[in-house]
C-alpha cells in the first residue's frame, strides 16, 4: 500500500495549480462562463498543449496511460479553480465511450481531434423519464437498409450545443430498462433530425436538451457492437461520477479555507467571528468532511485502478459521501459568509452552486445508497 | 382547548377563500404560479387591490385601519393566502415601520405616513444593515449630525430589499457618539429617498435577481419632524420591529402549501417516469417535514394568541425564526432532490410573461427549484442571522 502521489502525478499536479494560479482568476472564470460558447477555446487549447487531454488514454490513442489516480489529480485541481471549461464532457464522458469500444477508424475521426482539442464532443446520458437510470433508454434506433433511424430525446447533453459529435446510446432490442439491446451511435451534431436547445446551467455551464426525429445515420455510425453498448456507457459513467467527486472535493476544500480565512478577518462585536465556539465547531465539522471526503476517494482511486469486483461499490460510497459532506460544506460556507455569501460578486456562491449540481449529478446521495444497501430494485 | 374552528370561523375562512379565488387579481396569482416575479407595478396594485377589500392590515389596531381580528382569523387568512399562491405582503411598510410609528410616533406623523401605508401609495424600505454591522446591528456607523431643524446623514446601508423600488427609507442612524453603551445614541429617523444624496446600487444574489441594495448617503437632510419617538432610542425601538418581523418569517401557510404541492408533484410521473411516491426515501423525508411543520403551526398559533391577549411577541419569536426558516430551507432540498437533472437548467427567460409553454426545459416548475433552493439560503441570514436568534434564546429565554 502507497498513498502517497508519484512524481508524475505531482508534477501534473504542480502545472495545473500554476495555470490557475497564474491565469484563471475567478473573474476570468466568470468572465469565460459569460461568454457566448460558454467556455475559452483558447484555454481548451492550452489544455490539450499541455497533455492534459490526452492522459486518461492509452499510447496507442496518442495518450499516456493514466489511471483513476490521475484523473483524481486533475479533476480535483479543476474543482479548486472552478474550471468551466468542457473536460468531464469531452475527455471523460465522450473519451470514456470512445477509448472503450470505437474502432480503430473510429478514433481516428474523434478521438484524436478530440485529444487535440479540435473536436467538442460528449455523450448523452439523461433521458426526461429516466432520472438516474441509464439503463432506463426509450430513444430508439432502427435499423433501415443501410442506414439507422434514431427517434428520441435526451436531456441535460453537457456541452450539447458546442459539441460536433454528440454519443447517442438508443435501444436497439429488449424493453426500456434492459441492459442488453443498447446501442451506442456517434452522431455529428449537424445530422438531419437534430434539434438542440442549448441554456446556461444553474453552475455556469452549458447542456443542451436534443430531440432527434427520424435522424438517419450510416452504418459504421455504431460504436462497438450492436445491442451490446451498455457496458461501455456504465463503465464511462462510473467514471464520471467518481471524476465529479474528485472535483467537489477540490470544491469542498477551496469552500473549507475562505470560509476560515473570511471568520478570522470579519469582525462583529468587537472580535473576528472565528472566536466564537459556535462557528468554530461548524468550521471543525465543514473540514471533518472534507477530510473523511479525500479519505474516501482516495481509496475509491485506488480501488477502481486495482480492477476488482468493489469499483462499484467504491462509487457508490463516494458519491454517496460527496452528496452528504458537499450539502453540509456548501451551506455552511454560504452561512458563516453570512450575506457576503449569497451574493453573485463572491466566488464563494458560485463554489457552492457547483457543488450543488455535482450533488445532483449521476444520482444523489439516497440512490447511491440505495445501491448499497440493497434496497434498490 | 379545542383544535375545531368554530362556525363563525368557518364561515370566514369562506368569504376569504372566495376573495382569493373570485376577486384577487387573477394575473397575479397566474404570475406566481409560473415563478414569474411581480413588477413594481403588480405589487402595488395588488396591495391595493386588498386595502380596498379592508384587509391590508391584519395585525394593526382597527384605530388606524387594522382588521381587528383573532389570532384564529389570522391564522386562516394566512392559510388561504398561500392556498392561493398569492404573494405575501410586503413587510417593510405594514408590518415593520406601521407599528413603530402608531406605537411611537407623534399624532402628527400618524396622520402623515400611516393612511399611505394602508393604501400603499408609499413603498417603504429597511435601513438597519450596514457593511460593518450586520449580525452586531448596535455597531452601526452611520451618522445623523443635528444641524438647526435637521439632520445631516452620512453613511451606507446595505441588503435593502427591494430599495430600488422605494420612495421611503427607515433607518438606525447614530446621533450621539459619545456614549457609554454602543445601543445608546441611536436614533429611528424616516428619510424620503427622492432627495439629492440618497444613491441606490444594486447587489446581485447568488440567483442573478437584483433583490437587494446598497443604499448610500451623502449629505442628507431630514427635518427633525422625522425622528419618530425619542433621540436615542432608536435601539429600543429596532428591536421591537424586529420582534415583529420574526413572528412573520415562520411562513407557516406558505410551507404547509409548498409540502402539499410536493406530495401532488411526487405522485404524478412526468414523461412516464416512476412517480417519486415510490420512492419510500423521498416519502419519509416529506412526512417528517409535515411533522416539523405541525409543531411549529402551533408554535406560531401559542405565539399569535399571546400576541393578541395584548404581549408583543417575546423572544421566543426567535423560535419561530429558527425553526420556520429551517424548515423552508429543507422544503427547498427536497424539491430540489424531486427535481433531480432538472433542477440543473438556469434558464431565465423562462420566468418572464408570455414565455411558451413548449420551450420551458424539464417538467412543470421543476427547473426554478434550484433557484429558490439558493435565494433561500439567504432567510437563516436576514432579519438576524440564526445564530442570532439562538444568542437571543439563550441569553433572553434560557436565561445563560
Amino acid at each position: 500500500m502507497d498513498l502517497s502521489l508519484n512524481e508524475v502525478q505531482l508534477m501534473l499536479a504542480d502545472s495545473i495549480e500554476k495555470f490557475i494560479s497564474n491565469d484563471y482568476d475567478f473573474e476570468t472564470r466568470q468572465k469565460y462562463s459569460g461568454s457566448d460558447l460558454g467556455y475559452s477555446v483558447e484555454v481548451w487549447q492550452s489544455f490539450a498543449e499541455l497533455g492534459w487531454t490526452a492522459f486518461p488514454f492509452s499510447e496507442d490513442d496518442g495518450g499516456f496511460d493514466g489511471g483513476p489516480v490521475d484523473l483524481m489529480v486533475v479533476m480535483e485541481r479543476l474543482g479548486r479553480g472552478l474550471i468551466i471549461e468542457p473536460y468531464l464532457a469531452n475527455v471523460v464522458l465522450a473519451g470514456g465511450v470512445l477509448k472503450r469500444a470505437a474502432n480503430s477508424s473510429q478514433k481516428e475521426q474523434w478521438l484524436s481531434p478530440l485529444i487535440s482539442g479540435e473536436l467538442q464532443a460528449t455523450l448523452a446520458f439523461v433521458e426526461p423519464q429516466a432520472r438516474y437510470d441509464i439503463n432506463n433508454i426509450a430513444t430508439t434506433a432502427v435499423r433501415d437498409g443501410d442506414s439507422w433511424r434514431l427517434n428520441g430525446s435526451k436531456g441535460y447533453v453537457l456541452n450539447g450545443a458546442n459539441a460536433g459529435l454528440v454519443i447517442v446510446p438508443a435501444r436497439t432490442s429488449g424493453e426500456q430498462r434492459d441492459t442488453s439491446g443498447v446501442t451506442l451511435f456517434g452522431v455529428p451534431c449537424d445530422t438531419a433530425g437534430i434539434s438542440v436547445r442549448d441554456y446556461e446551467t444553474i453552475d455556469g455551464q452549458r447542456a443542451a436538451e436534443i430531440d432527434m426525429k427520424d435522424v438517419a445515420l450510416p452504418l459504421d455510425a455504431v460504436i462497438g457492437k450492436v445491442d451490446a453498448g451498455f457496458d461501455a456507457l456504465q463503465s464511462t459513467v462510473d467514471d464520471a461520477t467518481f471524476a465529479v467527486c474528485a472535483e467537489a472535493v477540490g470544491i469542498m476544500s477551496v469552500l473549507t479555507e475562505k470560509t476560515i480565512e473570511y471568520s478570522k478577518s470579519r469582525v462583529q462585536f468587537g472580535v473576528p467571528i472565528s472566536s466564537f465556539q459556535a462557528l468554530q465547531h461548524r468550521m471543525v465539522e465543514m473540514y471533518t468532511a472534507c477530510e473523511q471526503s479525500r479519505s474516501l476517494l482516495m481509496w475509491a482511486a485506488m480501488t477502481i485502478a486495482d480492477d476488482g469486483n468493489d469499483a462499484s461499490k467504491a462509487v457508490h460510497s463516494l458519491k454517496y459521501q460527496i452528496g452528504v459532506a458537499g450539502k453540509l460544506v456548501g451551506e455552511e460556507a454560504v452561512q458563516i459568509h453570512g450575506g457576503m455569501g449569497v451574493t453573485w460578486e463572491l466566488d464563494v456562491a458560485h463554489y457552492f452552486k457547483r457543488l450543488t449540481a455535482i450533488g445532483l449529478m449521476f444520482g444523489n446521495a439516497d440512490w447511491h445508497l440505495d445501491r448499497l444497501s440493497g434496497s434498490s430494485d | 382547548m379545542n383544535v375545531t374552528f368554530t362556525a363563525d370561523e368557518l364561515d370566514f375562512r369562506s368569504e376569504v377563500r372566495n376573495y382569493f379565488e373570485n376577486e384577487f387579481p387573477p394575473d397575479i396569482l397566474a404570475k406566481q404560479r409560473q415563478a414569474i416575479p411581480l413588477s413594481r407595478e403588480d405589487m402595488v396594485r395588488w396591495h391595493k387591490h386588498i386595502y380596498e377589500k379592508g384587509w391590508a392590515a391584519i395585525n394593526w389596531p382597527e384605530e388606524y385601519g387594522g382588521t381587528g381580528w383573532s389570532s384564529a382569523q389570522k391564522y386562516l387568512f394566512a392559510d388561504e393566502q398561500a392556498r392561493a399562491s398569492a404573494p405575501p405582503f410586503l413587510p417593510f411598510g405594514v408590518s415593520m415601520v406601521g407599528p413603530i410609528i402608531y406605537t411611537y410616533g407623534t399624532e402628527e406623523q400618524k396622520q402623515r405616513f400611516l393612511p399611505d401605508i394602508l393604501q400603499f401609495n408609499t413603498w417603504w424600505c429597511q435601513g438597519y444593515s450596514e457593511p460593518g454591522a450586520g449580525s452586531d446591528l448596535a455597531s452601526l456607523k452611520m451618522r445623523a449630525e443635528l444641524a438647526g431643524d435637521h439632520y445631516v446623514l452620512n453613511g451606507t446601508k446595505t441588503w435593502t430589499t427591494l430599495g430600488q423600488h422605494a420612495d421611503w427609507i427607515f433607518c438606525l442612524v447614530r446621533t450621539n457618539t459619545d456614549v457609554a453603551r454602543r445601543q445608546e445614541g441611536i436614533s429611528f429617523v424616516l428619510v424620503d429617498m427622492d432627495q439629492p444624496g440618497v444613491t441606490v446600487k444594486p447587489i446581485y444574489l447568488l440567483d442573478g435577481e437584483h433583490e437587494v441594495n446598497e443604499v448610500h448617503f451623502d449629505n442628507v437632510e431630514v427635518p427633525l419632524e422625522n425622528l419618530v419617538g425619542e433621540e436615542g432610542k432608536g435601539w429600543t425601538y429596532g428591536k421591537v420591529l424586529l420582534q415583529h418581523e420574526r413572528t412573520g418569517i415562520a411562513g407557516v401557510a406558505d410551507s404547509k402549501y409548498k409540502l402539499s404541492r410536493l406530495r401532488a408533484l411526487a405522485e404524478k410521473s412526468h414523461d412516464g417516469s416512476d412517480a417519486l411516491s415510490s420512492d419510500r426515501n423521498f416519502m419519509r423525508k416529506i412526512a417528517a417535514a409535515e411533522v416539523e411543520l405541525k409543531a411549529l403551526e402551533y408554535t406560531e398559533l401559542r405565539t399569535l394568541a399571546s400576541v393578541t391577549s395584548g404581549k408583543a411577541p417575546g423572544p421566543e419569536s426567535s423560535i419561530l425564526k429558527i425553526a420556520g426558516t429551517e424548515l423552508r430551507q429543507n422544503i427547498d432540498s427536497l424539491y430540489l432532490e424531486a427535481s433531480g437533472y432538472y433542477a440543473l437548467p438556469y434558464v431565465r427567460d423562462q420566468y418572464v410573461e408570455d414565455f411558451p409553454d413548449e420551450k420551458r426545459v424539464g417538467p412543470g416548475a421543476a427547473t426554478d427549484a434550484s433557484l429558490t433552493y439558493f435565494n433561500d439560503r439567504k432567510v437563516t441570514i436576514f432579519g438576524g442571522s440564526n445564530e442570532i436568534q439562538k444568542n437571543i434564546i439563550a441569553k433572553h429565554v434560557l436565561g445563560l
